[in-house]
């Protein structure tokens, strides 16, 4: 058995864990609901495995489980950046009128 | 082709990584969000490169999701956002757990089971793995799924006040905690050591419910003040799911991309805390304390 690639997968998994810890470092308290709403339209990448299970040969069980599984992960990523870009939004407005 | 999708999958993860580094900055937050937009675009697109797909359920599926993101993103008061992203976030967790069920029906019903259902994976990933690898990742994606999902659910529930906002226990709650999560922990053992016979299918039922009670009755000793950081965390499981449904199907942007948001989600869970003076153990159990002191 050529375990190779799956250590490719878990090296993979562990440097993205460093890297997502470095990533975060001081955030302006304002920044922390729209950081965490970005960030929860980045998990929504499990609709690349929905796509994924969406396969032409599979059985309808599967396939009706993973067409759940795809609506409810668009939801997520569509939904996820457009509220994620009104907080945005709202957020430089109010710091242009501060300045002024 | 493979090689074409692999590198789309590197341009998107670079993408995801510049995203949420520009996110934390006031001044670059929302150039951030759109340049992960494109980073998820681009996942998308090259998912799709890979052959045989089932194009008319993908394109109602992405279609039908899209459009209630979409209503449901810009109508939402601005006073309602955070128990918006509260659903958000639960749904992307479902979305987890459904690809792990996805993938132990393919288990239980494949003539030969897991051997077969290996096989048939090796085939399209180009990875063997163990058998047991496999059902690890599947047990992991819906326990961490079906928590994030019902956690989520409740925490929006108490957000917009459907649910009362103080916090709610009882007494022995403690313990039913601790009795559920050995139970789940149980049947991720479970299944990983016999993942396709007479046992799987109660051992995966046995599996959802618990995780499932299990996001509801931890969320709900938490006050109504403190979700958003409860959110925050949830929101790390979410992606931590994600990361476990990319070791399912062996799919490196789902790890990686998974990856970044579980442990950048934990950070700024505890930044959180941190702003609000108080610890995260303080703010998981903290309802059991004021419970506990009210009884006596």
């Amino acid at each position: 058995m050529d375990l190779a690639p799956l250590l490719l997968l878990l090296f993979a998994f562990t440097l993205a864990i460093f890297l997502g810890v470095e990533l975060i470092s001081k955030v302006p308290s304002q920044l922390h609901t729209p950081l965490m709403s970005g960030s929860n339209a980045i998990s929504g990448i499990a609709i690349v495995g929905a796509l994924m299970a969406l396969n032409v040969g599979e059985s309808p069980v599967t396939k009706w489980i993973a067409f759940a599984a795809l609506v409810f992960a668009s939801v997520n990523v569509v939904g996820g950046y457009l509220v994620t870009d009104r907080m945005l939004a709202m957020f430089q407005a109010k710091n242009k009128g501060g300045k002024k | 082709m493979a090689v074409v999708i692999n590198l789309l999958y590197i341009i998107a993860s670079v993408l995801f990584i510049f995203g949420i580094k520009m996110l934390g900055h006031a001044d670059t937050a929302r150039s951030g969000n759109r340049l992960s937009a494109v980073g998820m675009m681009i996942a998308i697109v090259a998912t799709l490169l890979y052959g045989g797909l089932a194009w008319p359920m993908i394109i109602g599926g992405v279609l039908l999701g899209g459009a209630i993101g979409a209503i449901a993103a810009t109508r939402v008061p601005m006073t309602g956002m955070p128990e918006m992203v509260a659903i958000f976030n639960g749904l992307g967790g479902l979305a987890s757990l459904l690809i792990g069920v996805v993938e132990f029906v393919k288990i239980y019903t494949v003539k030969g089971g897991v051997e077969t259902y290996l096989t048939n994976l090796a085939a399209q990933s180009g990875v063997t793995v163990p058998a047991w690898f496999a059902a690890l990742a599947i047990a992991l994606t819906i326990l961490i799924g079906g928590i994030t999902f019902t956690g989520s659910l409740v925490a929006w529930g108490k957000l917009s006040e459907k649910l009362p906002g103080q916090p709610i226990s009882f007494p022995g709650s403690g313990i039913l905690n601790i009795l559920l999560l050995l139970t789940a922990i149980g049947a991720v053992v479970t299944f990983t050591i016999a993942p396709s016979g007479a046992c799987a299918l109660t051992t995966v039922i046995v599996l959802i419910s618990a995780a499932l009670v299990l996001g509801v009755l931890s969320t709900i000793p938490i006050g109504g003040g403190d979700m958003p950081v409860v959110i925050a965390l949830l929101n790390s499981y979410s992606g931590i799911a994600a990361a476990f449904a990319g070791f399912i199907i062996l799919n490196n942007v789902l790890v990686v991309a998974g990856c970044l948001v579980g442990a950048s989600g934990l950070i700024l869970t505890g930044i959180m805390c941190k702003a609000m003076n108080r610890s995260l153990g303080n703010v998981l159990f903290g309802g059991f304390g004021s419970a506990a002191g009210k009884a006596g």
